[in-house]
């Protein structure tokens, strides 16, 4: 087998932070390449400097047999390498076909004008390729999101081969929000384009890497600790390279949980809203509900109304035997919830402010003195919380775009934390895209919360998430509850029930 | 089933038909023709379509610098300094300058361009916000109007052929009218078959995948303003053959009418959505309100504010759905 991308002894650093040590692969012609590491274990630095975004300080770099050095992205695409990226980079106002080609129509250009119907001819040919169909004249954003996936990758195989290489696609986490289907969807389109093309997958779901890939690297601190067959490893063996520890009975700290106090928090009668009816619920103080349901359940929507994000349709919300007729957030707020959106990065914090706005958006009073902010305050609250949380984070003036995920994501917690008055919070998938670590951090933090009194709601990421953080595990279907498992320590509901309940 | 249809409509109004906006024309269009017997005659038919002419020219640059994401101020300010550079340099009465009826367009559509083209430099490549750089513009035009007129009396034209373009019809339009067509024909082929017609909507929909995909943003958003200025300038010109003789202030109240109309029609000011021929029916309709207005005898201290009611009541109703993000809370 060739080899068309070959790294050798690579460094990087940015200021003190050593990024990658000492890093060799490989990638050969027609090869899956599996790529797992935790959060900072240097994957994504990795992906940067093979798609041209960055450069190494050091070490052989060679694509298709001849050193090279990127000094941009378009220098690696001409290569044939192109990356497709987690966060899409699809404009939803361009058809289909435009999309695909944006910046290398090719023939579909000639002296400044355009052939909408050429481009939609080449359009077709790319998305054969990955095996969807779909109107190529159509704005993209009237596509869900696993069809605007495949979208993406015909766009990465057309860039690629705009160089006239075989492609080589970098997949940075193409999986993290597909459902069973979509994935297998997505694999088969994986291994039918493999005659032509080699593959770097991420992914965090480590069954996955083992399905697809033809080789593995585990990276961790920065550095490839092995390289794994796939048909000879098993998930524990990949789990236990990645993180340097055993998966135990700790991760999801079980030894915390606590019992509910015997005392009705809130309480949801026949509430009804956008996508889902008639929702009933009645929570206790100290209780984890986590409810579980596919992307067009309802339960997203749900934990918006709860919070007056959404105007509900009918029904009623009770908290702490009082109605709540909140139309909007503030008066959600002013009652003692907290709501923890999926979309951390566009809904959860402002990306262009610092950790200290961050973590006083919800509560400006407990920063203020006589009405005007209080530096002082801003600062003793994030060193308050810093500790509490065990928040990575310099100072509360560091822009919150530099931390990582999960340190992201405990300003987010923090926030809501520090009401005094909280009594519900409601998280809509809080651990997603976060590596272990920083999961088990999350987990650790909301049984504390249970074990004060607080009520929880959590929509989980996962099945296992629902089923051992909740004392109660909720299933949603067609906006719909379908069904409702008590589980303990060491009398957990069985998977396949709680799936029966979800599809 | 129910799916493609609507993959289908939306897909529709992609490629350019303004569904919301031909909506509550349509309204508005049946609202007054119930009141006022008047209103569907050809005669006022003709006069909604003389009255729209210059601001459809207008439009035209204008919808592109908005599907970019930025904003065009400048308008009355690029159209008095063209108006009176026109006006000034064809056969007049303060003059003896004599450019012909050809050179007067060229005059005109050029220093809109060059005003056009310092906007679209100052934000490109000084990276000023194009609100500040347009409103800064708009006083310079208006400045050098000024200093063009000084302070003698408006130099009145005496170029026959350039005044007849208003007068002299062709299948009951005026030339004006038809040059207005002949500019929105050619601004809708621009949009569909040129690469800076189709960037305007890369720009619009974010500006960072456009330059990560190697698109020249700076060029395009450059071009964008230029074509703005030129349209304006174009306008300008229109307005003097119209009056008769060049006035500073002869494109007062343009900007508003220009502006609520392209929004009216569907384009959003952020960007990546909508196009001319939104642009058009968001000039009927704001011609028609306008006109509506006087046939149905509203007295003209109201006319602001009714235009100016109707402007946010039509805005709520043809963009609600566009809207919806921007409603809703998360």
């Amino acid at each position: 087998m060739a080899i068309r991308v070959s790294l050798n002894s690579i460094d990087k650093s940015f200021g003190v932070v050593h990024a990658l040590k000492d890093v060799s692969i490989k990638i050969g012609d027609g090869e899956v390449i599996g790529l797992i590491g935790e959060n900072g274990a240097g994957k994504s630095t990795l992906l940067k400097i093979i798609s041209g975004s960055i450069t190494a300080d050091s070490g052989d770099f060679s694509v298709n047999n001849k050193k090279t050095s990127f000094n941009s992205i378009s220098d690696a695409t001409k290569s044939g390498i192109s990356m497709v990226y987690q966060e899409q980079s699809l404009l939803p106002n361009i058809s289909v076909a435009e999309n695909i080609f944006l910046g290398i129509e090719g023939d579909a250009v000639k002296f400044g004008t355009f052939s909408p119907r050429r481009i939609r001819a080449n359009a077709i040919k790319y998305l054969d390729q990955v095996s969807i169909k779909v109107n190529v004249k159509a704005v993209t954003e009237v596509y869900p999101f696993n069809t605007r996936q495949m979208i993406e990758i015909a766009k990465a195989l057309a860039i690629a081969e705009y160089s006239g290489k075989p492609p080589i696609l970098l997949l940075d986490e193409p999986t993290s929000i597909l459902s069973k289907n979509e994935v297998d969807n997505l694999f088969s389109v994986i291994r039918k384009i493999k005659e032509h093309t080699s593959v770097v997958f991420v992914s965090h779901r480590l069954e996955e890497v083992l399905s697809i890939s033809d080789r593995i690297y585990v990276m961790r601190d920065g550095e490839v600790v092995a390289e794994v067959d796939p048909r000879t490893a098993s998930i524990d063996e990949l789990f236990q390279l990645m993180v340097g520890r055993e998966l135990s009975q700790s991760y999801f700290q079980e030894e915390m949980t606590s019992k509910p106090i015997d005392q009705i928090l809130l309480e949801l009668k026949n509430l009804s809203g956008p996508g889902f009816k008639d929702i009933n619920l009645d929570l206790k103080h100290g209780e984890i509900v986590s409810i579980l349901g596919l992307q067009d359940s309802g339960r997203e929507n749900l934990g918006r109304v709860i919070f007056g994000a959404i105007d509900r349709s009918s029904g009623k919300i009770v908290i702490d035997g009082k109605v709540l007729n909140s139309k909007n957030t503030y008066q959600s707020v002013s009652r003692g919830i907290g709501y923890v959106p999926s979309e951390r990065k566009t809904d959860g914090i402002i990306l262009a402010m610092n950790v200290g706005d961050n973590l006083s958006i919800s509560h400006p009073r407990n920063v203020t003195k006589y009405g005007f902010l209080s530096i002082d305050r801003i600062a003793r609250l994030f060193s308050e919380w810093a500790v509490k949380l065990n928040l990575k984070a310099p100072s509360y003036t560091t822009a919150i775009k530099s931390l990582s995920g999960g340190n992201q994501q405990k300003i987010v917690l923090a926030k809501w934390l520090m009401d005094s008055k909280l009594k519900l919070l409601i998280l809509d998938t809080p651990t997603r895209g976060l590596d272990v670590g920083a999961k088990t951090e999350i987990y650790r933090i909301l049984r504390e919360l249970a074990n004060k009194g607080i009520g929880i709601i959590l929509l989980a990421d996962s099945l296992e998430e629902g089923i051992f953080m909740g004392h109660r595990v909720l299933t949603m279907k067609d906006g719909r509850i379908t069904g409702e498992f008590a589980s303990a320590p060491g009398s957990r509901p069985q998977r396949e029930t709680i799936l029966n309940g979800m599809v | 089933m129910q799916k493609p249809v609507r993959e289908k409509i939306r897909g529709l109004s992609y490629t350019g038909i303004p569904i919301p906006a031909l909506i509550s024309f349509a309204i508005i269009v049946i609202f007054t023709a119930i009141q006022t017997e008047q209103f569907l005659s050809i005669e006022n038919m003709l006069s909604i379509a003389d009255q729209a002419a210059v601001a459809l020219v207008v439009v035209c640059g204008l919808t592109f610098v908005i599907l970019m994401g930025s904003i065009d101020l400048s308008i009355q300010g690029v159209i008095a300094a063209s108006a009176m550079s026109v006006s000034l340099l064809v056969s007049n009465d303060r003059t003896k300058f004599d450019v012909g009826t050809g050179g007067a367009f060229i005059v005109g559509i050029l220093v809109g361009a060059i005003i056009g083209l310092i906007a679209g430099i100052s934000v490109t490549l000084i990276r000023i916000p194009s609100f500040i750089v347009t409103i800064a513009t708009w006083n310079f035009g208006l400045g050098f109007g000024y200093i063009l007129f000084g302070s003698a009396s408006q130099p009145g034209i005496q170029d026959e052929k350039f005044l007849n373009l208003s007068i002299d019809t062709y299948l009951g339009l005026s030339k004006v009218v038809w040059i207005a067509i002949g500019v929105l024909i050619i601004t809708f082929l621009i949009q569909r078959y040129t690469v800076f017609g189709r960037y305007a909507y890369v720009i619009g929909g974010s500006e960072e995948v456009a330059i990560l995909s190697g698109v020249n943003v700076k060029k395009y958003r450059t071009i964008a303003f230029v074509f703005s200025g030129a349209t304006s300038g174009l306008a300008g010109t229109l307005l003097v053959s119209k009056m008769g003789i060049g006035a500073v202030d002869s494109g007062e109240g343009l900007l508003f009418f220009a502006i609520s109309s392209v929004v009216i029609g569907g384009t959003l000011l952020n960007g990546g959505r909508g196009g001319i021929l939104h642009s058009i029916v968001g000039v009927l309709i704001m011609t028609t309100i306008y006109i509506s207005m006087i046939l149905l005898d509203v007295n003209s201290f109201f006319q602001k504010i009714v235009q100016g009611t109707v402007v946010l009541v039509v805005v709520l109703v043809a963009a609600w759905k566009e809207r919806k993000p921007l409603r809703t809370v998360i």
